[in-house]
């Protein structure tokens, strides 16, 4: 589903030793996109959407398929450091960060390391607080591709997007995703007890963006996440699950544009 | 001569099977609500009573090991059945097979475990290694991407733990400790020998010949296990010794009865942990994210859900399982024997829901019958042990001028 014309580029960051792979593509004001847990199958409509106003910058997580692993790193903060890295190489001194999903906690980790650096912080489906209502979706006790499907509430969109039965190739993506996530968030599994405390400090705008359907965190993180950042607030989708960028891609798009401006 | 041990599972066969047909599996999440304490209580006195009759019979070892969350091992815990061996036996070594080092943020109580053990059996303690299934990762929720770092690390801390002097400090990358310094040393030194047990990974095979460890190879086919010597034996060499069927166990599924028709009945129980009657794996849970090698990465998702166990005929075909009467049984393991010369060797006795009598019957008959024609026909072939040899118990106690390292 990734589109036909290439309107992106694609290039390596050397940063922490390592490198990290950077599609960028649009114009505008830089708005950095943090994929999910399982990997950004690509350019996506998405994408596409916000490179309509703003320079899109979408990296793959280090350690991710096509970034390089960075075998010191033990939890998501350290992902963080790297991110604070790249934007500093990159020379971005003001960003815009959208996070979706377990890239939702990786955005939260950072607004908390550093105060300059980001303009507005959205966070899709976020990860990252434990929920005091239900349970974030174990996926290490599922098939890679049964938790992929968990993130969608319509199966359509699922298989629009990777096809009824996905192919080999795509299975392996998903699991050498799946052994970094392993390195860097089996236990506690998806929170960090210390982000609600120092979300608290935070003085950078947020949206909190879910989907109501969400089965992967549920709606209740969204709550917290909204409570416990001073200037945040929270926007619901209905028919929607934790994929919202692939399910509800212009939906998110306008969101988005309309927080960021 | 050749060591000769009896090693079982420990089943608790005593559950509902029709609630794990229905649920799919019987494994990690099979709920411990059908876990009946007394029927567990009396299983554990039975096996103790057979582990006695083990050594009374005459056998040389006990082969212990350890799972989690599954009704086809009844051991959580390896050094709490070894160290009640090591009170109720008098001569037999216990073997275990081994302690699964990862699963433990502790090395260092295991090495104080491994001590007491070692001085109450009064030096009869082999003290094996794994690195633990796949499982064991979930059930003591311990992250399977680090398995090997934290075996390796473990190993070198445990290793040091019991032959050097303390207190030391350890700062590792996965375990770290202000003092090292426990009151209970081994009475074996340096240390207790270790074994390494393993399946299929070659990776473990290499370690371990380099470690001059010698390796249990657990149920494989003949063919498998002759590669997994030609492997061993490449990385011995490399490391400047020549490996020889001292380095070398076997495990071998054999079930004995007077009859052969007996025999075969029990001798398919050995499928009840394979999953044709219950014993119902998870493809997931058995082979968590990150836990094998990248290399098996495509092939493990390309069979997922696929692997089934062959059929018991095809198993008696293959000699991987054996059943019959003593004379039987002894004609099968000596092909084994022959064809991959172990200096170890366990007889993997009972399985699933053959009962107490019939698990006696069937040490009797391999400890009076079986055994003796083994004994004369390892001395025949010339397979030895480590004990008999004296060989040093690692690499690292190998006197440098013993060692030729050849690049192969």
């Amino acid at each position: 589903m990734a589109t036909t014309s290439q309107t992106w580029t694609e290039e390596y960051v050397e940063v922490a030793g390592g490198r990290v792979q950077l599609r960028k593509g649009g114009t505008g004001a830089p708005v950095l996109v943090l994929h999910p847990d399982i990997g950004n199958p690509g350019w996506l409509p998405f994408h596409e959407k916000l490179a309509e106003r703003y320079t899109v910058y979408a990296p793959s997580h280090p350690g991710w398929v096509s970034s390089d692993l960075p075998e010191w790193a033990r939890n998501v903060r350290d992902l963080g450091g790297i991110y604070q890295w790249l934007l500093r190489a990159l020379k971005l001194d003001k960003v815009n960060v959208v996070g979706l999903g377990f890239g939702g906690w990786i955005a939260a980790e950072m607004a908390t390391l550093c105060r300059c650096g980001f303009d507005r912080l959205v966070l899709v489906g976020a990860m990252g607080i434990l929920p005091t209502e239900g349970e974030i979706f174990d996926q290490f006790l599922v098939h890679g591709v049964d938790y992929v499907k968990a993130a969608f509430h319509d199966p359509a969109k699922f298989e629009a997007l990777y096809g009824a039965e996905p192919e080999l190739d795509r299975l392996e993506f998903w699991e050498i995703n799946r052994e970094m996530t392993t390195r860097i968030a089996w236990k506690p599994y998806m929170y960090n007890r210390a982000l609600p405390v120092l979300l608290r400090g935070l003085d950078t705008p947020a949206l909190v963006v879910w989907g109501r359907e969400d089965k992967i965190v549920p709606l209740n993180v969204g709550r917290l996440y909204a409570e416990t950042i001073p200037n945040a607030r929270l926007e619901i989708l209905d028919g929607c699950g934790h994929a919202v960028e692939v399910e509800k891609p212009d939906e998110l798009a306008r969101l988005v544009s309309e927080f960021i401006g | 001569m050749a060591h000769f041990m009896y090693f079982t599972e420990q089943p608790m066969s005593a559950y509902p099977e029709d609630e794990g047909r229905r649920e799919g599996y019987t494994a990690l999440m099979f709920s411990n609500k059908y876990y009946d304490p007394v029927e567990g209580s009396r299983l554990y006195n039975e096996r103790l009573e057979e582990y006695v009759q083990v050594e009374d019979v005459g056998f040389d070892g006990i082969m212990t090991n350890e799972h989690h969350n599954a009704p086809f091992c009844m051991q959580p815990r390896i050094t709490v059945w070894s160290a009640i061996l090591a009170a109720i036996t008098k001569r037999v070594k216990i073997n275990e097979l081994g302690n699964p080092l990862p699963v433990s943020d502790n090395p260092v109580q295991v090495a104080e475990d491994i001590a007491m053990i070692d001085m109450i059996s009064k030096g009869r303690l082999v003290s094996g290694i794994v690195r633990g299934a796949g499982t064991e990762q979930l059930a003591n929720n311990v992250n399977p991407a680090y398995n090997r770092e934290r075996f390796e690390e473990a190993h070198d801390l445990l290793v040091k733990t019991l032959s050097t002097p303390g207190p030391f400090r350890w700062e590792g990358v996965h375990y770290q400790f202000r003092v090292v310094n426990p009151w209970a040393r081994p009475l074996q030194q340096p240390h207790p020998r270790i074994w390494v047990p393993g399946v299929v990974s070659m990776e473990t095979v290499i370690w371990s010949a380099e470690h001059r460890y010698p390796y249990i190879a657990l149920n494989t086919t003949i063919e498998a296990t002759k590669k997994v010597w030609e492997v061993y034996d490449a990385a011995a060499r490399r490391v400047g010794y020549e490996a020889g069927p001292e380095n070398r166990g076997y495990l071998i599924r054999c079930h004995v009865q007077d009859t052969e028709e007996k025999a075969h009945q029990g001798g398919r129980q050995f499928m009840w942990m394979q999953g044709e009657f219950t014993g119902l794996g998870h493809p997931v849970w058995g082979n968590p994210s990150g836990y094998s090698s990248p290399t098996m990465r495509r092939q493990r998702l390309a069979m997922f859900g696929r692997r089934r166990a062959a059929p018991y005929e095809q198993q008696l075909q293959d000699l991987t399982i054996i059943a019959g009467t003593p004379d039987q049984v002894v004609e099968k393991l000596k092909i084994i024997m022959r064809e991959t010369r172990p200096g170890i060797f366990a007889l993997w006795g009972n399985d699933g829901h053959v009962n107490h009598e019939d698990s006696k019957r069937c040490i009797e008959l391999m400890g009076r019958e079986v055994l003796p024609a083994l004994r004369e026909y390892a001395d025949e072939l010339g397979l030895k042990d480590p004990f008999e040899l004296n060989t040093p118990v690692s690499l690292a106690y190998t006197p440098k001028e013993q060692l030729h390292p050849v690049a192969v």
